[in-house]
């Protein structure tokens, strides 16, 4: 074990439920990034999901907005160990996204604009576990933050709610993304500390 | 001009210095001046001279040219681990 | 190369937001002026963050001597600025980088361009050169918002001979300044004996947005890029 630094990271809050194992409770929200922030304006934005024999089917910034939406309250948990609780979103639930889509695919790679991609079993997408989530804390969502449009999929390590949203890919088998390439857990459930593959 | 108080995402764009000691654990050469030659568009340049985005999750080396990923470096608890996989080579420094 | 413990020595105030560091580093030697450490600091709870910090001085083996600056919402340099104290325990690896390294038996002119606490590495060359009584043209373009931002000011406007210093205020000037608040141009990186054609080494170093600006500048007045050596930081 590492030499400990007296008085470093002192003053952290206290959590009032509990947090996955190895999580330290943060009021901030750190960015973590592996490329620049994209400049992705509305009017261009477009969301496309496209199943795994290839049909696409795509929704833009206004055709987003005119779904049905829902307001989130969750924790959420950074693979590097903070957890940040009692967040708020607004977004559009991933049932409602994927209501009419065929597929008998059982895995998924969100794509971001700038080239991130990440992926998820389906079934982790579907059931009130996921959104596209839009506002952050009552406010359009940032661009540092992920904004226009992230996935929301706090269940999993927060890398897994791909910022700068611009598709979901249906696929058979499971591919994996870019962190997962690099040596993260291929599934990420951080109350079973699946930090690394 | 940056100043401290630039967002945080803005502070962590830096170039190939910052993964220096990452590196020096899986490296044996010194690993700023190595050259690396982009499996993208082809630019040679020394690591040093990429763009670094660093977070806790780990590095990211891209082209300064055409911003394909080079490098990546993970700390991982079991050791230092690097991917290359964009870069059509890496060579060592000359002596 | 990997971790090693080091015990804080000393610690000095040199301006509001920024703190000379002194380490007892058993096993660190042969540091070189431009190269810098990765520091590891590990709470009780267990949990650790890393920040790499420029060398203010390379001259001592087995002393790591750092200039830290505080970042507002910063998660460790906060704590190296305000409560680190002598006898608490980091982590170093390092010394670290061949790149960004001025060598003193380089004769030739070497052209610093510093922004805020960019020029901590640049601390680092001028005392090897002091200490090593070279004669190499040196000159440090030091850009600062304010005077009283200037790290290590009583030092850098009392030069060595060979070594030319120039000011660049943006937010605040001395008194009697003859020129307003401004960014730097290219009139503050011209200078005889140390263009293109002399040879001369470039550094620069600072935040992101800073070198970016100055690299820019400096190849736009002809310096080879291969002779123009960039570090950008970020500082948190």
């Amino acid at each position: 074990m590492a030499v400990v630094t007296r008085g470093f990271g002192g003053r952290r809050p206290e959590p009032e439920h509990e947090v996955p194992p190895g999580q330290f409770v943060t009021d901030d929200f750190p960015v973590l990034s592996a490329g620049p922030t994209p400049d992705v304006d509305e009017s261009r934005w477009e969301l496309t999901v496209r199943t795994e024999t290839g049909e696409g089917v795509s929704w833009t910034w206004e055709q987003l907005m005119a779904l049905p939406a829902e307001d989130v309250a969750t924790d959420i948990h950074c693979v590097t160990h903070w957890s940040k609780l009692g967040t708020t979103w607004r977004g559009v639930s991933l049932d409602t996204l994927l209501a009419d889509v065929e597929t008998s695919a059982e895995f998924v790679m969100a794509r971001s604009y700038g080239g991130y991609t990440t992926n998820v079993p389906l079934q982790d997408l579907l059931d009130g576990q996921a959104w596209v989530a839009y506002e952050f804390e009552g406010e359009p969502l940032e661009p540092v933050h992920g904004g226009p449009a992230r996935l929301l999929v706090p269940h999993l390590y927060f890398w897994k709610s791909a910022k700068w949203l611009r598709g979901l890919d249906l696929m058979d088998d499971e591919d994996l993304g870019f962190w997962e390439q690099n040596g993260y857990h291929a599934y990420g459930d951080p109350w079973l500390e699946q930090r690394y593959a | 001009m940056s100043s401290p108080a630039a967002p945080a995402a803005d502070r962590a764009v830096l170039d190939g210095s910052a993964l220096a000691g990452a590196l020096s654990e899986v490296y044996a050469f010194e690993a700023t001046r190595a050259v690396v030659r982009c499996a993208s568009c082809g630019h040679t340049d020394v690591l040093a001279g990429t763009t670094v985005h660093l977070s806790a999750m780990g590095g990211v080396a891209r082209c300064a040219t055409c911003t394909a990923v080079l490098l990546v470096v993970v700390e991982r608890p079991d050791g230092v681990r690097v991917s290359a996989s964009g870069a059509a080579w890496v060579q060592a420094p000359a002596r | 190369m990997s971790w090693h413990v080091a015990t804080v020595v000393g610690a000095r105030p040199l301006t509001r937001t920024a703190r000379a560091l002194t380490l007892s580093a058993p096993g660190f030697v042969g540091a070189l002026p431009g190269q810098h450490v990765d520091l590891r600091l590990t709470a009780p709870d267990g949990y650790q963050a890393t920040r790499a910090y420029s060398l203010a001085d390379t001259g001592q083996d087995e002393r790591v001597d750092l200039v830290v600056d505080e970042v507002p919402d910063g998660e460790v340099s906060p704590y190296l600025v305000r409560d680190a104290r002598p006898g608490d325990q980091l982590e170093v690896r390092g010394p670290l980088g061949g790149y960004f390294v001025w060598h003193d038996a380089d004769t030739g002119p070497v052209l610093l361009v510093a922004g805020g606490s960019g020029v901590v590495p640049f601390l680092a060359m001028l005392r090897a050169r002091r200490g090593t009584g070279r004669r190499a043209p040196f000159r440090l373009v030091c850009s600062v918002r304010t005077p009283a931002d200037a790290i290590e000011r009583g030092e850098v406007d009392t030069p060595d001979r060979g070594v030319d210093v120039r000011w660049v205020f943006t937010r605040e000037t001395p008194p009697g300044w003859a020129t307003p608040p401004r960014r730097i141009t290219t009139d503050d990186l011209v200078a005889p004996g140390f263009g293109p054609d002399d040879g001369t080494a470039v550094f620069v170093c600072g935040p992101t947005g800073f070198v970016e600006a100055a690299a820019g500048l400096l190849t736009g007045l002809g310096h080879p890029p291969d002779r123009v050596r960039t570090e950008r930081f970020g500082g948190a």
